[in-house]
């Protein structure tokens, strides 16, 4: 009971905490903090936000599910934001410039972004490996120079071309598209939500009935203790950060296959760094990210509600922010109020034993 | 015992005695960096390397880059790794702007400060008060940084400039220039003579133009070394970053310190996003104006090899790779690339001298490659010279990593007890 107190309180006071927040941050900026968030709920229930909500918790998810791989380890993935950008344009270019029988087009697509978001992470990979420079910085500077190829292969003289006032790729054809489950006039659900959740249970049997992913945990636990064990830790980094690159890759395919087909300057920027946040929400754990990506989907869509209230929706960033920020924080107090009470535990019941001989 | 048989007793090396002071050889590396241009710009016939008006574009877009980076210095001299410099550099962009249209120019710098300094605040309650990861709370800040500015713009700056992404306009400083001097040096730079015409370009450069936050980037610079390096408090600040538990055993207050650094981290950032608003090019808040400057700031930082000197000259580096693109496109971003190609020959008669012949064969395959990169394109791609400094942060950490030295407790979360 104690143990899973110490699991969903944090996230709790984290989000109660926010949500006091901005409801100050309301009522100084001269707004109803009631009213906003009662349009934020009953938005839910308007037009496609609900289909809204899954297929954004879909994606999410992904980018979830990514960074919480290198996070296993210790491992900080910053550069989840790089990898499925180029990933997306390096998919929709593959897609776009093909033409295979409908399914085996769509798995080529989903393959080659794998690839792309994986080639992209083995850069900061190898060099952590070889020359071990820190994954942070490294990924950071693979973030800028994804902006910047993702930008040169959308250029008229290279891949792209220009669709009204937009640059983008080459469509796709039909028959790589992925169909969704369509509700008539509540929106579209993108068919690669299943595979988002097949990840997810993929990442389970994988943390915990694989020996990768007990080696993976050891390495995060104690990376001494794991090298002692016989755990390569090279390898570990490597193949962490390829899995890692790989799914990140798959970030943009629900727009991509089920909305989108192409790569375009309307390009859907920072989900890799939301990715971090719910990773750290969800402590890991595909549930708890789950969860995370839920309500990550819901700020983001019930938000456009706000407008129409006379709020600014990006309160919800705000939120956003202060949720890690305070999520980091309360988990980082229960685990030291925890220690402090096993210590006084420990000490009590050492006292009595000391006090009976 | 048969363990410590096999040991290896470890000799810490000597220190190498310096035979040149430290400031004849950055002297000597400017002089050398010069020549070098100059050279490259008399073989591809670019007089824009080195004409006054691309290093005024240089500076101006350096100095962002150096207040971020000397934030950086500071936060990680104290041992706590400020990813959220980006975070509090947009939080400076918007009290600058906020400021700025109100009360003027200095009071967008004393904004930019204040806001930036309270980003720095919650990234030292963060991480040195509650322990959390500095990365976490890094993100976590970019996040909430990016999110405050963009709803306090809706909510401020919307109705006077009906646009949510922008403020209304800023008043600039007023510049000053060294009439006199400059006008002698615009005569020495017209004359094309080899090496006293780029001397001259890039001085009437630095003396066109200059405004005020210049003067008070470029003062800081050595304000930051005397403090650091040369003042009991500096010690102090730098005795927790290598290793606080020693430093609390001997009296001093952990935290105090750490606090300080990061609080001073974020006002120099916010400067820095003073310096972007205050841009004569721009003068006003423009959402995603950063850019991810203060990452830039972090590399030249790393680039710098922590040291106040190395960040100058990586600031400088990132600054001016991005005004040479500016102001003369692609083509004479390629020029650099020949001109990489010489320096690598320098390094390769270098390396011979000193006998080390696997550094001299990898530094001839790298120059080769170079060269067949400069003789094959006709420009850089505008889409990559941005990004400049993205690859030579890569280029440098691959390579010289080994010798690169952080703050031994750096990142570490220290709690007391």
């Amino acid at each position: 009971m104690g143990h899973l107190r110490g699991k969903l309180l944090p996230p709790a006071l984290a989000i109660v905490f926010s949500l006091l927040l901005c409801g100050v941050a309301l009522i100084i900026s001269g707004a109803n903090p009631l009213s906003a968030f009662g349009a934020m709920v009953s938005q839910v229930g308007k037009g496609t936000t609900a289909v809204d909500i899954l297929n954004s918790t879909g994606i999410y998810y992904i980018a979830a599910l990514a960074v919480a791989i290198g996070f296993q380890m210790n491992l900080f993935n910053i550069g989840v934001e790089g990898q499925y950008r180029v990933a997306a344009v390096v998919a929709a270019v593959v897609g776009g410039s093909i033409a295979l029988p409908t399914g085996i087009h769509t798995l080529v697509i989903i393959i080659a972004a794998a690839v792309a978001g994986a080639a992209w992470a083995a850069i900061p990979a190898i060099l952590k490996v070889t020359r071990g420079v820190n994954e942070v910085i490294s990924t950071i500077m693979m973030n800028g120079l994804a902006i910047g190829l993702s930008a040169y292969l959308i250029r008229r003289d290279v891949f792209g071309e220009l669709r009204g006032n937009n640059i983008r790729t080459a469509e796709i054809p039909e028959s790589g598209w992925m169909p969704g489950i369509s509700f008539a006039g509540g929106g579209t659900v993108f068919g690669f939500i299943f595979v988002a959740i097949a990840l997810g249970v993929g990442y389970w049997i994988m943390m915990n009935k694989t020996r990768f992913g007990f080696e993976l945990r050891a390495s995060g636990e104690s990376s001494t203790a794991a090298s002692a064990g016989g755990v390569n830790a090279k390898k570990m980094i490597l193949v962490s950060m390829l899995l890692s690159g790989a799914i990140a890759g798959l970030i943009s395919l629900p727009e991509l296959l089920g909305r989108d087909h192409t790569f375009s300057l309307n390009f859907t920027a920072g989900i890799g760094f939301s990715g971090i946040a719910i990773a750290l929400l969800g402590r890991n754990h595909p549930g708890g990210i789950a969860f995370g990506a839920l309500l990550w989907a819901f700020l983001d869509k019930s938000g456009l509600a706000l407008d129409n209230v006379g709020v600014p929706r990006e309160i919800v960033t705000i939120m956003q922010g202060s949720i890690v920020l305070s999520v980091v924080v309360a988990y980082e107090v229960v685990r030291r109020f925890e220690l402090a009470s096993e210590q006084r535990r420990v000490g009590r019941e050492l006292g009595t034993v000391g006090g009976a001989a | 015992m048969i363990t410590t048989l096999e040991e290896k007793p470890h000799i810490p090396a000597a220190p190498r005695k310096r035979k040149v002071p430290g400031w004849a050889v950055a002297m000597l590396g400017v002089a050398g960096a010069i020549a070098l241009l100059s050279i490259t710009s008399m073989q591809t016939g670019f007089p824009q390397l080195t004409s006054s008006g691309t290093t005024q574009t240089a500076v101006r877009l350096a100095l962002p880059i150096l207040l971020a980076g000397l934030g950086g210095l500071w936060a990680e001299r104290a041992g706590v790794v400020n990813i959220g410099l980006e975070g509090m550099m947009i939080m400076g962009t918007w009290g600058a702007a906020w400021a700025g249209y109100q009360w003027g120019p200095w009071a967008a710098l004393v904004a930019a400060v204040v806001f930036g300094s309270l980003g720095g605040l919650l990234h030292a309650v963060a991480t040195v008060t509650f322990g959390v990861n500095h990365i976490v709370s890094g993100v976590a800040i970019n996040l909430l940084g990016a999110g405050l500015t963009k709803y306090l713009s809706t909510l401020i700056f919307l109705p006077l400039s009906s646009n949510p992404r922008q403020s209304p306009p800023v008043q600039s400083f007023d510049t000053f220039s060294a009439a006199g001097l400059g006008d002698w040096l615009g005569e020495l730079e017209a004359g094309q003579l080899l090496f006293i015409s780029d001397v001259a370009g890039i001085l009437r450069g630095l003396v066109t133009g200059v405004s005020p936050l210049t003067m008070i980037a470029i003062l800081l610079l050595p304000l930051s070394y005397f403090l650091l390096w040369r003042t009991r408090f500096g010690l102090r600040l730098r005795s927790v970053g290598e290793n606080p538990h020693a430093a609390d055993s001997l009296g001093v207050k952990v935290y105090f310190h750490k606090y300080v650094a990061v609080i001073v981290s974020g006002g120099l950032a916010g400067l820095g996003g003073a310096a972007l608003v205050l841009n004569p090019g721009q003068l006003s808040y423009l959402e995603g104006q950063t850019g991810g400057r203060g990452y830039i700031g972090l590399a030249a930082m790393i680039f710098g090899n922590w040291r106040p000197g190395g960040l100058l000259g990586g600031a400088a580096l990132f600054g001016y790779a991005d005004g040479l693109q500016l102001r003369s496109g692609g083509e004479t971003v390629l020029a650099l690339v020949y001109g990489v190609v010489l320096l690598l020959g320098v390094i390769v008669v270098w390396q011979l001298i000193r006998r080390k012949w696997f550094s001299a064969a990898a530094a001839i395959f790298v120059a080769v490659l170079m060269y067949l990169l400069y003789i094959s394109l006709d420009e850089i791609p505008s889409e990559f010279v941005s990004y400049a400094p993205h690859m030579v942060t890569l280029a440098v950490l691959a390579v010289a990593s080994q010798r690169l030295r952080m703050p031994a407790a750096d990142g570490l979360v220290y709690r007391r007890g």
